[in-house]
């Protein structure tokens, strides 16, 4: 089976076309926006797709003429394993990213809380400053950042890795905690004061369980954002702290061309992130946009 | 009650206060202190490689930068690769949009499929694309070629800055996208009606009604690109080092030579104080426009 045929296969879902209906016309115009939509979303994931495949080839079926009839093997997978010590770069992102959302959110909370129900003049100052701060390039700093760095022995530390993320997404956490805060009924809160809760049991016990969703969705795209940093990570990390962005570009040198285990690493890299992002992209668009988007 | 609500007032504002001091101390701090420590050293003499070569500089690592061909060389690939992917992306992404906004069968998966390349990380895609699917003999393109009988390319070496550009392209499709099709939501589905009962054929629809409703997001998309491509580096890293000779080197490639390889603060830090010029004359943009939707 070649990749044409399969492509044609995945493009042409089951679809239901009443013979001679009166709206035959609505009919075909479905069936072409079906077979148009599915083509472009097949070949724009085809690199992702391709990849997965890779992965259970062995190093000879990877580099052979591009094939979708091979005997899979989790070969690759455990190479990945045994050779590199995958696990290790693995449980570098999962410390940084989540270490840096953890601090990120207990930060950003106070604060969009704040301004959301204590809002004053300059409270909008504040927020669009917050937004400029991000606009600051990376490489701009990289200097002062790594010698900074190198003098307090943060370099190659996930400690490091974790003050610059968090301080990276603090803006997008603040932000996108202030709209959904500002979206949620004062009332319920107003209520809970009158029952003579304070500014901690009020946040504690109601803003949060209510506004749960809304975290949770913050939390999962400063995941992303953090999992998939390349600048920081390539720069300030070399061995001991390296997370999963820097273990894969290590795949670049020549003698790392193993193409069933580059794609078994990577699928593993992005596999988890990928689904947080299919579960959060419609949340995304505020944060991504700073609301100008809605 | 007068007294309570008075004081009430200070309490808050103390409490605005001690409740935004930590975000907004540190933000601070990571602005200022990088910032202004990048300025200073870029007035400097100050190479890792010479610890004796100390002082003050002037404009002499300016100048030096500038007289550089170096730079102007990066300035043009940072033009080329931020245009290029803008086009690419908007364009793309608008009539992505368009397709799937369209009721079809298993719509949901395809735009879930469609947005996926975002959530890729940079080195993975960077090398996924030019290994198993660049590769002048095994990639998947070559054997396209070769099945139809054409020429296979060997991207990298022949068009290296385009095969970037591709790369850097899927990834920011999906993100255009993404936003573009949260901003059709919002789309007044009587008009359109409207529209088509006075006529209007589908091209006319998508240049005075659809077009019109998205021109705020596309600009959004434009400005919040803009800010990341300006400074683009793992998929320049992993895949071509910038080369071949300056061929793939940007400007955030270039700080990084002069930064890490030869340890050059002050001209690295020259660069880095340019690289935030461009991105500030953006920001300015996409901040002023944010700043008038939070009044509505």
């Amino acid at each position: 089976m070649t990749i044409a045929s399969t492509k044609q296969d995945r493009a042409a879902p089951p679809q239901s076309l009443p013979k001679g209906s009166p709206l035959g016309s609505i009919d075909t115009r479905r069936l072409g926006f079906t077979l148009l939509g599915w083509t472009v979303a097949c070949l724009i994931f085809f690199p992702i797709f391709w990849m997965v495949i890779t992965g259970f080839k062995t190093e000879a079926a990877a580099i052979a003429d591009p094939s979708l009839i091979f005997s899979p093997t989790l070969e690759s997978y455990q190479e990945v394993q045994a050779r590199s010590g995958y696990a290790r770069f693995a449980l570098n992102s999962v410390a940084v990213a989540f270490g840096s959302t953890l601090l990120a959110l207990l930060i950003a909370i106070p604060c969009a809380y704040s301004m959301a129900f204590l809002p004053t003049k300059r409270t909008k100052g504040t927020l669009l400053w917050m937004l400029s701060t991000k606009m600051l390039p990376p490489v701009g700093v990289l200097m002062p950042i790594y010698l900074i760095f190198r003098d307090v022995g943060l370099l190659d530390t996930r400690t490091g890795l974790i003050i610059v993320y968090t301080l990276m997404n603090l803006p997008i956490v603040v932000w996108m905690l202030y709209t959904f805060f500002k979206d949620m009924p004062r009332d319920i809160l107003e209520a809970g004061r009158m029952d003579g809760a304070t500014t901690f049991q009020e946040v504690l016990f109601l803003l949060l369980p209510l506004t749960l969703p809304g975290i949770a969705s913050t939390g999962l795209l400063s995941v992303i954002l953090s999992w998939n940093e390349a600048f920081w990570s390539l720069n300030l990390t070399s061995s001991k702290a390296a997370p999963l962005t820097a273990y894969i570009a290590s795949f670049s040198s020549p003698e790392g061309l193993f193409w069933a285990k580059l794609s078994a690493a990577s699928t593993m890299a992005i596999a988890p992130i990928l689904i947080f992002g299919w579960m959060t992209q419609k949340q995304m668009v505020r944060g991504l946009t700073f609301g100008a988007v809605k | 009650m007068n007294k309570t609500r008075a004081s009430g007032r200070t309490v808050g504002g103390l409490r605005t206060l001690s409740l935004q001091a930590p975000a907004v101390t540190l933000l601070l701090l990571w602005m200022l202190i990088p910032l202004g420590l990048t300025i200073w050293f870029s007035f400097q003499r100050y190479n890792l490689l010479m610890p004796g070569m100390t002082g003050f500089a002037g404009l002499e690592n300016y100048q030096y930068l500038f007289s550089d061909p170096a730079l102007w060389s990066a300035m043009g690939t940072t033009l080329l690769l931020v245009g290029w992917v803008l086009a690419i992306t908007v364009v793309g992404g608008t009539l992505l949009a368009v397709l799937f906004q369209q009721d079809f069968a298993g719509r949901g998966i395809a735009r879930v499929l469609a947005i996926s390349p975002f959530f890729v990380m940079p080195t993975v895609s960077a090398l996924v694309w030019k290994n198993m699917m660049m590769h002048p003999s095994n990639g998947v393109f070559s054997w396209v070629a070769e099945t139809f009988g054409f020429q296979a390319v060997d991207w990298f070496s022949s068009l290296p800055l385009t095969s970037i550009i591709i790369i850097v392209a899927w990834q920011w499709l999906p993100f255009a996208l993404l936003i573009l099709l949260t901003a059709m939501q919002s789309l007044d589905e009587d008009q359109v009606e409207a529209a088509r009962m006075d006529g209007a054929g589908p091209v006319a629809i998508f240049f005075f009604i659809t077009l019109p409703h998205l021109k705020r997001a596309i600009s959004v998309v434009i400005m919040i690109e803009m800010i990341f491509l300006l400074t683009i580096f793992a998929e320049i890293f992993v895949t071509t080092s910038g080369g071949p000779g300056l061929a793939t080197t940007n400007l955030a490639y270039l700080i990084y030579i002069r930064a890490l390889l030869d340890f050059d603060v002050g001209t690295a830090s020259a660069g880095g104080v340019i690289a935030i010029i461009l991105a500030n004359i953006v920001a300015i943009f996409l901040v002023r426009m944010v700043a008038k939707n939070l009044e509505d």
